[in-house]
């Protein structure tokens, strides 16, 4: 709606060749401006200038759904309610069914954790016949550390859905509609690529998009030290995969890595340290833990957290967000089937430990016990 | 005063000024076919300004100043503002009874602290009826992140209901007349989605705004989750971003006098360096905070959630804690004191 020409609203011809005069084409252009701007700019008087935005507004406006029918659209339109089952039954329950269509759905954890695993087997339950609870539709696989492996998909398929791989021909044609992709950094996605992409995403009945590390994507290129640079080229991405994954209507899984805090990083607002002083020298003590490798920024923009962890020899996998689902624990190990949950009930954690990254080796060496506030 | 003080264009403005008509006296004592010859527009034109120059002359010379009402009569008028509950009486309480009418109020945190949990429970918390303490309202929710899951907004209503009819029941023992019209599905009736994909339909719908309200009456709170999400990301001029925010940021304090309506603004946090370390402030910047009339931060204490006022002009800076269940947001204490609707 953003580009909706502005020729082509209902405005007064003599006031739309006046935008045009200034090329100001779209609502886009029109709307980048403060009121103010336009009247310097146009050089018309005040009340043109707010009946034409007005105008312009209500055009490039987005239409409006009541939460009900967005529900029944949900419910009537798309294929298991709108998500895509992990067949991690306690996971599944927790978040209403599955990894949702239309938002971003990320994966943090050390490495060697099992976030590939996840992704091949999400592959693989995407690809598969809806009559076996899958998706019957391609996904595309952006691998850009070249981890996917199709000997362990195809191997995973055969554990876990037997009767369905000993089909013939069965698993050369749910391997097939896999497509895997391997870029070797953010300049191999140029503008053009990347909206070669997003269309035969919507040609191709493609159903999940996978991308395997999204952090890799990214520092594949980045200077150090190029703070700003980096932000600004992660934003441009946020935005385009939230509004693909709305689009398509597809469940969006993206991996992130990890890297440990640096000590003056600290979690605070400024207000808590004049609440109580002491606690602040009690963080301060946590020199090193691991955060999630993208900041903050990336942070707010996913919709669901899941974290793999592990905890004294532990494997575990925690919902940390999630608009829908309590944050909740279960530990799981991995077998030569894929992923599998030792327990369907999963403990509740409470407070912001739910977030903390735990790895192996490191867990007996920093006992910060969930608390970082 | 001048003339470089009227909203014109400027080329009309200079025209003014051309023809020597420098100050706003010297305009409104001409008539507007003398004004429309002298300086060559039409008299429609003329016209115009002249009202317009009448308006600001009479505005600032009458002793009493046009549009202000006393602080007495504020008064009253605030006291007999509704609030909205959070579902959360501690909450409510540093809030000075829930989130206040003709407002705006800013709400921030981390990531995962509970943000769109505030959203969808103000929601459905604005739509309860009189006869339980509430607006009977209804909700506009400008989605920009695509973070609003309408199965957890039907789990909210549901439990919403069930403490009204859990309260009818308390109240009416005796008799079951006074049913719950109010069900879940007609909760979800009234909450207007927008999904918003790009920082210009954010304006736009802002400005659109207004109409739409005008056409569904009723309309109590906008929520708007996160105001920050486009801004952060693709915008490239920072001062045209604070200006652009700022008209914004008025066009909502606008709206929530004109229709008397909560307005909710969720924002995101980010890192900023201040005094020799790094620390966890509210993101869109330091010209953006002064934008809104409350604040709220969310964020961890400990293994709790907490509330923290940073800024109000009516409330003390207190903070509450507060926790998001199944059901909704409620008090933090684990013996769960029942939500009281009055």
């Amino acid at each position: 709606m953003a580009n909706k020409l502005i020729g082509e609203m209902d405005l007064h011809k003599r006031i739309s060749n006046i935008f045009a005069a200034r090329n100001i084409i779209t609502a886009k252009d029109a709307l980048s401006m403060t009121e103010f701007e336009l009247m310097e700019l146009l050089d018309v008087g005040v009340n043109e200038i707010q009946s034409a935005v007005r105008l312009i507004s209500q055009a490039a406006s987005p239409p409006c759904l009541s939460a009900r029918s967005l529900m029944e659209q949900k419910v009537e339109n798309e294929y298991l309610s709108g998500h895509l089952p992990t067949h991690l039954k306690g996971l599944d329950s927790a978040l209403c069914g599955g990894i949702p269509f239309g938002v971003l759905t990320e994966l943090v954890g050390p490495p060697g954790i099992g976030k590939s695993q996840f992704c091949m087997k999400l592959a693989l339950s995407a690809s598969f016949p809806k009559a076996y609870g899958g998706l019957d539709g391609r996904v595309v696989y952006i691998d850009v550390e070249s981890k996917f492996s199709s000997r362990r998909v195809i191997e995973m398929g055969l554990k876990s859905f037997p009767e369905v791989f000993h089909l013939k021909g069965m698993a050369q044609e749910m391997a097939g509609r896999i497509l895997v992709l391997r870029p070797a950094s953010l300049s191999d996605f140029t503008e053009s690529s990347i909206q070669e992409l997003k269309e035969s995403i919507l040609q191709n009945q493609v159903k999940l998009l996978v991308i395997d590390s999204m952090t890799a994507l990214l520092s594949g290129e980045n200077k150090p030290g190029d703070q700003r640079h980096q932000q600004h080229q992660l934003g441009w991405h946020i935005s385009f995969l939230k509004s693909l994954a709305e689009f398509a209507r597809i469940p969006i899984v993206v991996t992130n890595q990890v890297r440990s805090q640096n000590r003056d990083e600290t979690s605070q607002y400024s207000f808590q340290a004049k609440l109580k002083d002491g606690s602040q020298e009690h963080t301060r003590t946590y020199d090193s833990h691991l955060v999630a490798a993208l900041g903050i920024n990336w942070a707010h923009a996913v919709t669901i957290r899941l974290v793999l962890e592990s905890k004294s020899g532990q494997r575990i996998i925690k919902v940390a967000k999630s608009p829908m689902s309590p944050p909740l624990a279960f530990p799981f190990h991995i077998t030569s089937a894929g992923i599998s949950l030792l327990s369907d009930e999963g403990t509740e954690l409470k407070g912001p430990g739910i977030n903390n990254i735990h790895a192996r080796g490191h867990s007996e060496m920093i006992n910060f016990n969930g608390d970082c506030s | 005063m001048e003339t470089s003080t009227l909203p014109l264009s400027s080329s009309t403005r200079g025209k003014l000024i051309s023809a020597g008509y420098t100050s706003l006296s010297s305009i409104s004592s001409v008539s507007s076919t003398d004004l429309a010859r002298d300086v060559n527009i039409t008299e429609a034109e003329a016209f115009e300004i002249l009202k317009m120059a009448n308006h600001q002359v009479t505005g600032s010379s009458t002793s009493l100043i046009n549009g202000a009402r006393n602080a007495w009569d504020m008064l009253h008028e605030e006291e007999a503002l509704p609030r909205i509950t959070t579902s959360c009486s501690d909450l409510d309480k540093i809030l000075g009874g829930g989130i206040s009418c003709r407002d705006v109020t800013e709400i921030g945190g981390v990531p995962g602290i509970g943000k769109t949990q505030i959203g969808i429970q103000l929601s459905v918390n604005v739509q309860i009826p009189s006869e339980f303490g509430g607006l009977g309202g209804k909700a506009i929710y400008i989605d920009t992140e695509g973070s609003f899951m309408v199965e957890r907004a039907l789990q909210i209503a549901e439990a919403c209901v069930e403490d009204m009819e859990e309260y009818t029941g308390y109240i009416h023992k005796h008799y079951k007349a006074n049913q719950v019209q109010l069900k879940p599905k007609d909760i979800l009736e009234n909450i207007f989605y927008f999904r918003v994909c790009s920082y210009t339909e954010q304006i736009a719908l802002v400005n659109h705004l207004d109409k739409f309200i005008s056409e569904n009456k009723d309309v109590k709170v906008v929520i708007v989750d996160s105001i920050t999400f486009h801004f952060r990301q693709d915008f490239d001029d920072l001062a045209q971003r604070t200006r652009v925010l700022s008209e914004m940021a008025l066009k909502f304090m606008k709206l929530a006098k004109k229709f008397s309506l909560a307005v909710v603004l969720l924002n995101q946090v980010t890192t900023k360096y201040t005094e020799g370390s790094f620390q966890l402030a509210l993101a869109l910047g330091d010209s953006w905070s002064h934008s809104c009339t409350n604040r709220v931060i969310l964020y961890w204490n400990g293994d709790e959630r907490y509330a923290y006022i940073d800024k109000s002009p009516s409330l003390p800076s207190a903070s509450a804690s507060y926790t998001v269940t199944s059901r909704g947001l409620r008090n933090s204490s684990s013996s769960s004191k029942r939500v009281k609707m009055m």
